[in-house]
């Protein structure tokens, strides 16, 4: 599925911020893996993925979908392979514009858009309610409001629907329910995991929260300085416990660190 | 003293003939109709893309340069408009290619085009201005008296064709993406949008516009000048700003799309038929650009204003002083 292979990045090279950001990352995601990432602050977790996205060039390495190289196509090409929710709600939606506004652009991610077409078609209206009704937010009754007037929970919870609209070959979700209350954060992880386990989608989701990290998905991840050091999955994962994930990072880094450079909540 | 200021008062109002006012509104209406293509295109480039487009004083220019020169060689009026809004197009390329490709803020952008038109414009008219003798060549959109009314019924048309097209377009699945581009870039790139090239093209549409519309003015004075543009960009957001606060103060949340752009234009109309009546009242029309500048500067101020009084720490200091000292009286 998603193969990431010895990819490189560093920021700033040569000045003295030069922040080598990930050294010799590789990663191989199987067709339907649910796959965490957690990692201390800088660890590189948002680099990888907006590696994946094609925000900017990697320095080496390749990234393949399907067997496909993507490594050398910019982000607005990517997108038909991808969904991705931010962990800012304002970066994933527009919000000057209608629910159903967004949601339209959504349907066609990556799909030619034609100067003929107007408006959005009322079959799509109907079934659009429907999946807003799933949310349980409330949103059904708000086709038209702009996106603007959501709290953050209903716009995260609205990007993860446009997301998957169009179904993505791997969904990338960084931190996205960490700028929201508890209460509405439980809430889009749900919808979360019912929405990759519907659409079989193969997907990536860093999380700052370990038991989060642990709890969801068949496989996690733990970064540290720019590459992969702790990677479970299977029976092992399913029966892991916060204190033995630290034990795996300290083993691995030949860190100490752990304690305040990973967050434990 | 005061005697004399008395007899200048009234002299200076004596001298103000309601007749000429009356007079001369007809011409504003025409010219703000004109000038209100030209918001239109502001319009697309400020409020849709998000972007401070300056390329606009060199494009209105070029438009009305484009159209004189093709008339004078012959060529048909309105076909001559349609080659003004290529030429404005093109400009709008440039001016989209120098700040997608090549990297340069876009105001800049506008500012580097904006120049260049100056010495093109100069070389398309081979003088500073050119002129068409009204009395051979049958314009359209002329501003002979004696068929004003129905100039202004004509570029009335044009204005509403275009306000239809325009909201046609921007609610087709194209245009969505171009105004999802203006709105957030990033989530724009993330539906698979090339964000680039929708400013592009959202720069080479508002700048036809506004290229259409120095066709359009310089058939109705008869001439153009390299200068005709100067300000333009200042004179078409003073419309698109007078609109929105004239639209929101009668319709506020009732506004749909079609009435938002009908009020850029009449934001035009508005803004021309004010500048009738102020040069009536002998205003020096040398200073009309400052006072444009100032009224557009207050109408932009405002709405910030409004929210810096809400998040004063003046204010709270100021009212958490007095909560104090009424607590200590009581
Ligand atoms: N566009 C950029 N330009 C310069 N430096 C960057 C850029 N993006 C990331 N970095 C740097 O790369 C390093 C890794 O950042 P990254 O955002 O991937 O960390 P992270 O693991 O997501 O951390 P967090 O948990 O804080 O989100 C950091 O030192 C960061 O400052
Ligand atoms: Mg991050």
């Amino acid at each position: 599925m998603l193969e990431i292979k010895n990819i490189y990045k560093t920021f700033n090279a040569g000045t003295i911020n030069e922040k080598k950001a990930l050294q010799n990352l590789s990663l191989t995601l199987q067709d339907g893996d649910f796959c965490t990432v957690i990692g201390g602050n800088g660890a590189g977790k948002s680099t990888m993925l907006n590696a994946v996205s094609g925000v900017w060039p990697v320095d080496s390495g390749s990234i393949l979908i399907d067997g496909e190289d993507i490594s050398g196509l910019c982000e607005y090409k990517r997108a038909p392979f991808l969904g991705r929710v931010f962990q800012d709600p304002m970066t994933g939606t527009a919000a000057d514009m209608q629910i159903i506004e967004n949601l339209a652009l959504a349907s066609l991610r990556g799909q030619k858009r034609s100067m003929f077409r107007w408006g959005v078609p009322k079959a799509d209206t109907e079934k659009y309610r429907e999946m807003l009704k799933t949310l349980d937010l409330g949103l059904e009754d708000r086709l038209t409001t702009k996106v603007g007037l959501l709290s953050g929970g209903q716009r995260q919870a609205l990007t993860l629907l446009m997301a998957t609209l169009q179904k993505p070959k791997l969904l990338l979700l960084d931190e996205h329910t960490a700028a929201l209350d508890p209460k509405t954060a439980a809430k889009v992880l749900e919808a979360t995991q019912r929405i990759v386990e519907q659409n079989h989608l193969t997907t990536l989701m860093i999380t700052h929260n370990m038991r989060d990290a642990i709890a969801y998905g068949n496989r996690l991840i733990m970064m540290y300085d720019g590459h992969i050091v702790v990677d479970v999955s299977g029976e092992q994962k399913k029966n892991l416990t916060v204190e033995q994930l630290l034990n795996l990072f300290v083993q691995a880094s030949g860190s100490n660190e752990v304690n305040d450079k990973l967050i434990l909540s | 003293m005061l005697d004399s200021l008395f007899a200048n008062v009234a002299s200076y109002f004596a001298s103000l003939k309601l007749s000429a006012l009356l007079r001369a509104l007809p011409g504003g209406l025409a010219q703000g109709l004109i000038w209100g293509i030209l918001a239109l295109g502001v319009f697309m480039t400020f409020r849709m893309l998000g972007v401070s487009d300056l390329t606009v004083d060199g494009s209105m220019a070029t438009g009305g340069a484009v159209c004189i020169m093709l008339v004078l060689s012959g060529v048909n009026p309105q076909l001559a408009l349609l080659a003004s809004f290529l030429a404005g197009m093109i400009a709008g390329v440039v001016t989209g290619f120098l700040h997608t490709r090549l990297g340069i803020p876009d105001i800049l952008a506008g500012i580097l085009t904006q120049i260049s038109l100056y010495s093109i414009n100069l070389n398309i008219m081979g003088k500073a201005n050119q002129a068409v003798n009204v009395n051979k060549v049958v314009f359209l959109f002329t501003s002979n008296a004696k068929v004003l009314t129905r100039t202004i019924w004509i570029v009335f048309g044009v204005c509403l064709a275009l306000i239809l097209a325009l909201y046609m377009y921007l609610g087709t699945e194209h245009g969505s993406a171009l105004r999802a581009t203006g709105i957030n870039g990033n989530m724009a790139r993330a539906q698979g949008i090339n964000t680039n090239r929708m400013k592009v093209i959202g720069l080479a549409l508002s700048n036809g516009l506004v290229a259409l519309s120095g066709g359009v003015m310089s058939q109705y004075q008869g001439f153009a000048d390299v200068k005709m543009g100067t300000g333009a960009i200042v004179i078409g957001l003073a419309a698109v700003i007078i609109g929105e606060v004239l639209g929101e103060a009668l319709l506020g949340k009732h506004m749909n799309f079609f009435i938002r752009l009908s009020f850029v234009v009449l934001g035009s109309v508005i803004y021309y038929v004010v500048y009738v009546f102020v040069l009536w009242l002998k205003f020096p029309p040398d200073d009309m650009k400052l006072l444009t500048a100032v009224v557009v500067a207050i109408f932009l101020a405002v709405p910030n204003l409004r929210t810096a009084k809400k998040n004063s720490f003046n204010r709270l200091a100021k009212q958490n002083a007095k909560a104090a000292k009424l607590g200590k009286e009581g």
